[in-house]
C-alpha cells in the first residue's frame, strides 16, 4: 500500500504549542463600554452619531429657553419682552409666579382659599394612607378614601351655611382644584362602579351580563369628548324640567361612567386571573357566592390588577382636561385664559404657560406610574426564583 | 298506584326553600335588574320628551335635510354655505375624521416601532432617547401637546411672505404646510390600472411563493418582486405615455407671490397640529406595545435561529417578528382606536371633524341635541366594532394553533 492510499485520519492532533494570543486589548473600562454599547458596529456606530446630532440640536435650546435666558421675577409684561430689558428671552416664570394662585385655585374667593388648602390637606392624607401598603388600618383608609372624605369635601368646598361656612357656588371654582376634584370623583366612582360591572359581566345570569356588557363596549366605544357634550346637553333634558344639574356636576357623572367602564375591563383581567381552584376550595369550605367573592376572590384579584388600576388612573388624570372643552375651568382653561391677558402680553408667555401645565401633569403622571412600577415589583417578589 | 319510597331515600337534588334556590334567586335579580333599568329608561324618555315639547325642538332627523348656512374651510367633498345641507355637513366631518385617523394610523405606527425597537437597541444613547421620548409624551395630556403644536408651535411660523421653504416646491408658514399638488389629466387611467394590476400580481406571486416553499423548501424574492410590480409598472405606464407625448400626472406647484403663495396643495395649520400631536402622542403607546411584543418573545428563539446559522436579519423577520405580532397585535388595535377616538380633540383646535362640525356647529344650530349625540357615538361605536372586528379577524389569522 502506498502511503497516498491511507485512509484520511479521523482525528487531528496537534503537536506543538499554540503562540500566546495577546490579550484583548479592551474588556473593560469606559472605553471598552463605550466600543461595546455605542461603536459595536459601523450601523450602530452611525446610530450613535444621529442620536448624539438629535441630543445637540434639541438639549441646548431647551435648556436655554427654560433656565438660562429664563425671566424668573418681574410685574408685568415688560419683564418679559426682550427689547424692553434688553436680552434674548427665554420663559417667562415671572408670570407663572403672578398667576400661581389663579392657576391653583381659579376665582374661589380669596378669603376663602384656605378651605381648599384644607382639602389638598385631607386628600393629602387619604391618598398617602391609600398609597402606602404598610399603613395600619388600610381597611379603615378604604372608608376615609372613599367615604368620608368625598362626603367632608363636598361639605367644606361648597359650603355649609350653617355651620359657618359661607356657600361658594361651582362656578367659581377652577384651576388645579377643579382637575383634582374631577380626577378624584373619576377615581372614587369609577373603582366600585368597575367592580360591579366586572363581576356583572362574568356572572352566570344571561341578563346581567348582557347588561354589563353592552354598558361597558357602549363607553369604550365612544370618545371622553362626545361623553362630556352629551352630560352636558342630555343629563338635562332626562332629568324633570324643575331640576336643574350644576354645571360642574354633569361632566363629573359623564366621566364616572366613562372611567368606570375602563375600571371594569381592568378588574376583569385580575379575576380572570385568579385559579379556578379558589373558587373552588372557598366552596368546600361552604362560604356563601358572595363571601366567595368578598373574602377570597376579589382581595386576589385586585392586588394583582393594582398596577392596572394605577394606569386607568392615569389616563383617567390626563383626561379630565377635556372638561376645559365643555367649559369647565380647569387647569388647563386657566391657563389659557390667563396666557391672553393683555398685562401679560409677551412673546414667550404661551410656551411658558404650556411648559408649567406639562411639567404638572408630569410630575402627577410619572409618579404614579413609577408607583405602579413599585407596586408591580414588590407583589412579583414572591414569585421570583 | 306509583311505588311508595321510603321516606328518607334521596330524591333527585335535594329540596331547598325557593327563597334560596339559586335558579330562582338568579332569575329575580334578573327581572329586578330589567325593572329597574326600565323604569328609569322610562321616566328618562317621558323627562326629555317632556323637556324638549317645552323648549318647541322638533324631534326626528329631518334636520339633516335644512340647508346648513355655514362654511367649512377644509373638506374633501364639495360644500357651500348656500346649498349643502345638515347631511352634508355630517358628511364633511366625517371624511375628515376618517383622513386625520387614516394618515395618523400610518405615521404613527411607523414611528412608534421605530422607537419601540430603539427601546431595545444594545445601543445606550438610542436607548435612553427612546425611553425619554416615551416616558415625557405619554406622561402629558394630548390636549395640551395639542394646544401646544397648535398655538404655541405653528403660530409662532413666519407670515406667508417669509414662508420657510424646503428647496422650491415645499413651503411651511402660518397658513400651513405647502405640497405640490397632483393634478391626474384625461388619460390618466391608465396609471392607477397598472397599480392594481400590480397589486394583484404581487398577492398572485405571494401565494405562488408559498406553495413554492412548503412545496421545495425555496424562498422566492416576494419583496423584491412586489416592489417591482407595485412601483415599477405605473413607473412603465408613465413612461410609455410620455414616450406618446402625454403627460399623464401634472405637479401644480405652490408659487410664492408678493403677499401669498398660490397653487399647490395646502395643509392647514389645524390638520397639520391635529395629525403631528396624534402621531407623536400614540406613537409612545406604541412604542411600548412594540417594545412588550418582542421581549415577550423567548431569548431561546433567538438562539436557535442563530444557531441554525440565521443572520440577525432574518431572525428578527423570520423568527422574532411573526412571533411578537401575536402579541402586539390586541394592543394595537386598542391604540388603533384610541387614536381615532382621539382624533375627537380636533374640537379644540378647530379641524372640522366629526365633533367639532356635527357636535358642535350643527347641534348649537338645530338645538336637536339627542338626535345629533345619538348619531355621533353611533358613527364612533360603529367605527370601534368595526375595527375590532378586522383586528380580530388577522389575530385569529396569527394566533398560536395549540394541540
Amino acid at each position: 500500500m502506498t502511503a497516498g492510499s491511507q485512509p484520511l485520519p479521523l482525528t487531528f492532533v496537534r503537536r506543538e504549542a499554540v503562540p500566546a494570543a495577546p490579550p484583548p486589548s479592551l474588556v473593560a473600562g469606559p472605553l471598552a463600554w463605550l466600543r461595546r454599547n455605542l461603536f459595536s458596529s459601523p450601523a450602530n456606530a452611525v446610530m450613535t452619531l444621529a442620536a448624539l446630532a438629535v441630543i445637540a440640536l434639541a438639549v441646548p435650546p431647551l435648556l436655554r429657553f427654560l433656565v438660562f435666558d429664563a425671566v424668573w421675577t418681574g410685574e408685568n409684561r415688560d419683564a418679559c419682552r426682550a427689547e424692553v430689558i434688553g436680552r434674548p428671552v427665554g420663559a417667562c416664570w415671572a408670570f407663572v409666579g403672578a398667576k400661581i394662585n389663579y392657576f391653583i385655585y381659579g376665582s374661589y374667593p380669596i378669603e376663602e382659599r384656605w378651605r381648599p388648602n384644607v382639602f389638598f390637606a385631607l386628600m393629602a392624607i387619604g391618598v398617602g394612607w391609600m398609597l402606602w401598603l404598610d399603613a395600619p388600618k388600610r381597611a379603615w383608609g378604604a372608608l376615609y378614601f372613599f367615604v368620608v372624605f368625598p362626603v367632608a369635601s363636598y361639605g367644606l368646598l361648597t359650603g355649609v351655611p350653617s355651620l359657618g361656612l359661607p356657600a361658594v357656588p361651582t362656578a367659581l371654582w377652577g384651576g388645579m382644584l377643579v382637575t383634582l376634584i374631577v380626577s378624584l370623583v373619576g377615581i372614587v366612582a369609577s373603582l366600585p362602579l368597575g367592580i360591579l360591572l366586572a363581576l356583572g359581566r362574568r356572572s352566570r345570569l344571561p341578563i346581567v351580563r348582557l347588561f354589563c356588557v353592552i354598558f361597558i363596549e357602549f363607553w369604550r366605544g365612544v370618545p371622553l369628548i362626545t361623553v362630556l357634550f352629551m352630560a352636558n346637553v342630555m343629563l338635562p333634558l332626562f332629568l324633570p324640567g324643575d331640576v336643574t344639574v350644576d354645571r360642574l356636576a354633569r361632566p363629573l357623572v359623564g366621566i364616572a361612567l366613562f372611567s368606570a367602564a375602563y375600571m371594569a375591563e381592568t378588574v376583569r383581567g385580575g379575576l380572570q386571573a385568579i385559579p379556578r381552584g379558589q373558587t373552588e376550595g372557598a366552596m368546600s369550605l361552604g362560604l356563601s357566592p358572595w363571601h366567595r367573592m368578598r373574602l377570597i376572590i376579589l382581595p386576589q384579584a385586585l392586588r394583582i390588577v393594582i398596577p392596572g388600576i394605577v394606569n386607568s388612573f392615569i389616563a383617567l388624570f390626563k383626561d379630565t382636561s377635556l372638561v376645559s372643552i365643555v367649559g369647565i375651568f380647569d387647569f388647563i382653561r386657566t391657563i389659557e385664559s390667563a396666557r391672553v391677558d393683555p398685562a401679560w402680553a409677551a412673546p414667550t408667555v404661551v410656551m411658558t404657560g404650556y411648559a408649567f401645565a406639562a411639567l404638572f401633569y408630569f410630575v402627577f403622571c410619572f409618579g404614579m406610574s413609577r408607583y405602579a412600577r413599585f407596586v408591580e415589583r414588590r407583589l412579583a417578589a414572591g414569585q421570583t426564583r | 298506584m306509583p311505588t311508595q319510597l321510603p321516606a328518607d331515600a334521596p330524591s333527585g337534588p335535594p329540596r331547598v326553600s325557593p327563597f334560596y334556590d339559586p335558579r330562582i334567586r338568579g332569575a329575580a335579580y334578573q327581572i329586578l335588574l330589567l325593572l329597574a333599568v326600565g323604569v328609569v329608561a322610562w321616566i328618562a324618555i317621558g323627562n326629555a320628551a317632556e323637556n324638549l315639547r317645552n323648549a318647541r325642538v322638533a324631534s326626528g332627523f329631518g334636520f339633516l335635510g335644512n340647508t346648513a348656512g355655514f362654511d367649512v374651510n377644509q373638506t374633501v367633498i364639495p360644500f357651500t354655505a348656500a346649498t349643502s345641507t345638515y347631511g352634508t355637513a355630517f358628511l364633511v366631518g366625517l371624511t375628515n375624521t376618517l383622513i386625520v385617523a387614516a394618515i395618523g394610523i400610518v405615521l404613527a405606527t411607523l414611528l412608534g416601532f421605530a422607537v419601540g425597537v430603539a427601546r431595545l437597541s444594545p445601543n445606550w444613547i438610542v436607548r435612553t432617547l427612546a425611553t425619554v421620548y416615551v416616558e415625557v409624551l405619554r406622561n402629558i395630556p394630548l390636549l395640551l401637546q395639542l394646544l401646544f403644536w397648535y398655538v404655541a408651535v405653528l403660530a409662532s411660523l413666519p407670515s406667508a411672505r417669509d414662508s420657510y421653504a424646503l428647496g422650491t416646491s415645499v413651503f411651511l408658514n402660518q397658513r400651513g404646510l405647502y405640497l405640490p399638488k397632483p393634478l391626474l389629466a384625461a388619460d390618466a387611467w391608465a396609471l392607477p390600472l397598472a397599480l392594481a394590476i400590480g397589486i394583484i400580481g404581487t398577492l398572485l406571486f405571494r401565494a405562488h411563493a408559498r406553495r413554492e416553499q412548503a412545496r421545495t423548501g425555496r424562498r422566492l424574492p416576494v419583496l423584491a418582486v412586489g416592489l417591482a410590480l407595485v412601483l415599477g409598472l405605473p413607473l412603465l405606464a408613465y413612461g410609455v405615455l410620455a414616450l406618446l407625448g402625454i403627460a399623464p400626472v401634472a405637479l401644480d406647484f405652490p408659487i410664492k407671490g408678493t403677499f401669498n403663495l398660490r397653487g399647490g396643495m395646502q395643509l392647514y395649520p389645524e390638520f397639520v397640529a391635529l395629525v403631528l400631536g396624534l402621531t407623536v402622542y400614540t406613537a409612545a403607546f406604541i412604542a411600548e406595545v412594540v417594545r412588550a411584543g418582542i421581549q415577550a418573545v423567548n431569548r431561546g428563539q433567538t438562539e436557535a435561529a442563530r444557531a441554525l446559522g440565521l443572520q440577525p436579519g432574518p431572525t428578527m423577520r423570520l423568527v422574532v417578528i411573526p412571533q411578537a405580532m401575536r402579541v402586539i397585535v390586541p394592543p394595537l388595535t386598542s391604540q388603533f382606536l384610541n387614536l381615532t377616538k382621539n382624533s375627537s380633540l380636533a374640537v379644540a383646535i378647530g379641524y372640522p371633524d366629526l365633533v367639532q362640525v356635527f357636535m358642535g356647529t350643527v347641534l348649537n344650530q338645530t338645538g336637536q341635541a339627542v338626535e345629533v349625540v345619538a348619531i355621533t357615538m353611533a358613527v364612533y361605536l360603529t367605527i370601534s366594532l368595526v375595527t375590532a372586528f378586522a383586528m380580530n379577524l388577522y389575530n385569529r389569522r396569527v394566533a398560536l394553533i395549540e394541540r
